[in-house]
């Protein structure tokens, strides 16, 4: 099974760059999550 | 947020089932042996980027058109996810090349062409983080978007209309070429799987997107009082 190696890091590889930036998106919406719920908060107070 | 969890969890199963299909079903290539298998990431990846980058477009000409957010989420999420998947052919293209060219890269017009592409969409982020103005960063992207989108058809042609070292095409390239029965169905299958994953990453997108705009506003509205 020459070069079988390579085709395991190729798919490796590449699960890996989708995984990471499924990751991003995830990090990302629970931070303007987060943000959105201060300025909701904060919404009140400064009426 | 069900309906979102649902195909992303869909996309995770198709992913795994056409990998298991390309290692497992598919025959192994007369010439290039096992490392041919590369083939059924790769192609399907550089097609679901193709429709990525293609939703981007449409979302850049109809916000030019009609001036609503959403085109502009829309272009956003096509542009970034298209860069994921692009990400990965340019990744993927030399770990398949090195064993059969001996040379990890070479300027032809195809790898060319892609690189460009992934430029250009880079670019077309980085322009994104530059404009502060919400309506005028969406209107200067989209443009930017528009021109960029004109390398996607240049990626698909650059090896029907040039001689390349990228192999000819093998699916749509006219005759003589072709594929085994058992390899076309993996590959549509491996095709299909990306497609929905790059859907499943697009709604994520854009629903970031749609979140930020929000957040934005009203934050926006805490400063005016």
């Amino acid at each position: 099974m020459k070069n079988l190696d390579s085709v395991f890091a190729a798919y490796m590889i590449g699960w890996g760059v989708y995984f990471l930036f499924y990751l991003t998106i995830a990090r990302r919406t629970a931070n303007v999550r987060a943000e959105l719920e201060r300025i909701k908060n904060a919404l009140p107070s400064a009426k | 947020m069900t309906k979102r969890i649902i195909l992303a969890a869909v996309a995770v199963l198709l992913v795994i089932a056409s990998a298991y299909a390309s290692f497992y079903i598919a025959p192994t290539e007369r010439t290039m042996g096992v490392i041919q298998r590369i083939f059924y990431f790769h192609v399907a990846s550089a097609w679901a980027g193709f429709t990525a980058f293609f939703l981007c477009f449409i979302g850049n000409l109809l916000y030019v058109w009609k001036r609503k957010q959403q085109y502009d989420w829309l272009g956003v999420a096509g542009a970034e996810v298209g860069l994921a998947f692009t990400t990965v052919v340019l990744i993927t293209g030399p770990i398949w090349a090195h064993p059969v060219w001996g040379i990890w890269w070479t300027w032809d017009a195809r790898l060319t062409s892609t690189f460009v592409l992934w430029l250009l969409y880079v670019s077309y982020l980085l322009l994104r983080t530059l404009v502060e103005e919400p309506d005028r960063r969406a209107l200067l992207s989209s443009l930017f978007g528009i021109f960029a989108f004109i390398d996607v058809p240049l990626v698909f042609g650059a090896i029907r209309w040039w001689r390349t070292q990228h192999p000819q095409p093998v699916i749509m390239g006219g005759q003589g070429s072709g594929l085994d029965p058992t390899m076309k169905a993996v590959f549509f299958f491996s095709a299909f799987a990306m497609h929905v994953l790059m859907a499943s990453l697009i709604v994520e997108r854009y629903a970031l997107e749609k979140m930020q705009t929000e957040a934005d506003s009203l934050a926006r509205e805490v400063e005016v009082q």
